[in-house]
């Protein structure tokens, strides 16, 4: 991480996410050989405080800014960094197309059910009856869609070599989420193809709760819909338990 | 050895790609441009030179490929046609927000929507007046023969990286399509990545190994006066553009007595039409823009001195004869002739034109201030 201070609501998820995702590259000895892809959204200014080479997409377009820079410089490690309004709306085809194609990259979902950056507004992936400023009466499936599970969507694919959902709310919860981005970045290491490692994350101030209320809200309700866990290990799908 | 061959515009221009050592093309299909796509998959550049060519899920997909490979310092490119064009401008304002080095290549198509398959230089506002958002001009060289579908593409590189910016071969169908002798230049070896990383890794986002700071690649600036800076510092490589590589052909001009200004496809109907014109004693010129961004304005304005009318000839409803009659001041009357919806005029009816809205009558119609009335 570089010095600056984190410009995130505090109680927020995607500092530790950051974080634990600098560690890894540290810890494989790799960051100088890595460059990330940030984001539209929240997390649009990761350049500021990840302490690699790192080029800002276009809103939903990181996974093609990606696949660019990893087919042009195959021995790079390559990462997007995306939420889930970038991924899962307005990215989606980007998304689906670089799975699909099993890009040797690492794609970082942070899913808080919600867009922060521009205030609260509905996300793909929020939750049915969740209020926001989109859906000030709360989601309603019959007009508005079902939340999108990216991972289990993702995971179909013959590209995806990982696909994992993770959080970072607790001290446990962190050190698996860590695991699994080491993991994601070996993968690229291997040349397996793509890494999907999404974590739920909580939006205390788009939720408008406290940071603890969040993450009891979180577990109560995003998990449900989001179970936590490996989906996709090593190119095949985990059984549904 | 330069090899001859008789081939498509967009068949020259896929293979002048690769002998310019080029690292990379991302593509999606469309009509009439996809014999690019189509002459790169078919020729296998990965083993001829190490070539990357990948078929993209969407033109959207495909221009966010090249700002990527371009922030890591490579030299990529893509082509499109029209309504692929208009996708791709978000990433195009991107690419000049972010002051990345790249080639686009418009095989232009008439519009609006869907428009036709047919040829047309309608999208010359969206090409030289911005097209995305954001206060951005590209660099825009028109192609008026198959010989500079293949020439313009390493002059196209050469200018991206001179001025690390966007830069726009703009096509169209008919140059696209038409099989013409055209000479091949010599393999060029692409760049090595330790190259590269000599010469652009101040810049490029290619991991931070050998440097103590890291490299970010952004258009986001929140500061206002930061943001004023970035842009004014675009606008100064835009007048150096203008000062520096401004490109143009004149014919007949020395003595012309009328002007036509035409470019592209345009060019070459004009050029008969100029030569039909001499035969009949019509001391008739022609000023090509080779450079549509930067505009040979000060020409045009010296011209305006010396010529008694001019005819600005576009496939399209009237776009460039805006930047022709704000070069000459008003000086003499400007007209504008075009045809729309993949119909191409032919250089007897442009001679017509000629004679009747600028040489027979004497005098151009006016309106109420005085000014030369458009149509």
């Amino acid at each position: 991480m570089t010095d600056n201070a984190l410009t995130y609501c505090p109680g927020c998820g995607h500092g530790t996410a950051h974080n634990i995702t600098m560690e890894v590259l540290e810890e494989l000895g790799i960051g100088d050989e890595t460059i990330g892809v940030a984001p539209v959204g929240c997390s649009v200014f990761a350049y500021d405080f990840m302490n690699v080479d790192m080029t800002q997409a276009p809103h939903g377009r990181a996974p093609a800014v990606a696949t660019g820079i990893s087919r042009t410089w195959p021995d790079k490690y390559v990462f997007t960094y995306q939420g889930d309004g970038d991924l899962a709306a307005i990215g989606t085809a980007e998304t689906i197309h670089a799975c699909n194609r099993g890009e040797n990259i690492v794609i970082i979902f942070v899913n808080n059910g919600i867009y922060g950056m521009t205030g609260g507004q509905m996300a793909p992936t929020t939750l049915e009856g969740m209020r926001t400023s989109t859906s000030p009466y709360g989601r309603e499936i019959e007009s508005m869609g079902s939340p999108i599970k990216m991972s289990e969507l993702v995971a179909q694919l013959p590209g995806t070599y990982f696909v994992t959902r993770q959080s970072v709310h607790t001290h446990k919860n962190v050190r698996k989420a860590k695991k699994a981005i080491k993991k994601a970045f070996e993968n690229t290491r291997l040349r397996k193809g793509l890494s999907f490692i999404e974590i739920v994350s909580n939006c205390n101030s788009g939720w408008k709760m406290t940071p603890n209320e969040s993450n009891e809200w979180m577990e109560e309700n995003m998990f449900p819909m989001f179970p936590l866990g490996d989906i996709k290990v090593n190119g095949k799908l985990k059984q549904a338990s | 050895m330069a090899e001859l061959r008789l081939m498509k515009g967009n068949e020259a221009l896929a293979e002048a790609a690769i002998r310019a050592g080029v690292d990379a093309y991302f593509g999606y299909p469309i009509t009439p441009q996809s014999e690019v796509i189509e002459h790169l998959m078919a020729e296998r550049p990965e083993e001829r030179t190490g070539m990357i060519v990948l078929q993209a899920e969407s033109e959207v997909a495909a221009i966010n490929m090249v700002y990527g490979a371009a922030s890591a310092g490579k030299r990529v490119m893509t082509s499109s046609s029209s309504p692929g064009i208009s996708l791709k401008l978000e990433g195009i304002s991107y690419l000049a927000g972010a002051e990345l080095p790249a080639v686009i290549v418009n095989v232009v198509r008439g519009g609006p929507g869907l428009g036709t398959i047919q040829p047309a230089q309608s999208d010359y506002y969206q090409a030289v007046k911005g097209g995305g958002h954001g206060d951005y001009k590209l660099y825009v060289l028109a192609p008026a023969s198959v010989q500079e579908m293949a020439d313009f593409v390493p002059d196209a590189f050469e200018i991206a990286f001179k001025y690390r910016a966007p830069v726009m071969i703009l096509s169209d169908g008919m140059i696209g399509q038409i099989m013409e002798k055209v000479e091949l230049k010599d393999q060029v070896e692409r760049l090595t990545d330790e190259e590269i990383t000599e010469k652009y890794g101040h810049w490029a986002t290619i991991g931070k190994k050998g440097r103590k700071e890291r490299n970010i690649i952004t258009s986001l600036y929140l500061n206002p006066e930061e943001l004023e800076e970035r842009v004014n510092k675009l606008v100064k490589k835009y007048e150096k553009m203008e000062e520096e590589d401004l490109r143009y052909e004149m014919i007949e001009c020395e003595d012309a007595e009328y002007l036509i200004v035409a470019y592209g496809s345009s060019a070459r109907i004009a050029q008969k039409a100029v030569q039909l014109a001499r035969e009949k004693g019509i001391k008739l010129g022609l000023l090509r823009p080779i450079t549509l961004f930067p505009f040979p304005k000060k020409q045009l304005l010296k011209l305006s001195d010396q010529v008694k009318g001019i005819l600005s000839m576009e496939l399209n409803t009237g776009q460039m004869v805006d930047d022709v009659r704000l070069s000459v001041e008003h000086k003499v009357p400007v007209e504008h002739y075009g045809r729309s919806g993949g119909i191409i005029y032919t250089p007897e009816e442009i001679l017509e034109v000629l004679e009747k809205r600028i040489i027979k009558d004497g005098s151009i119609r006016h309106n109420k201030t005085g000014e030369p009335s458009l149509l």
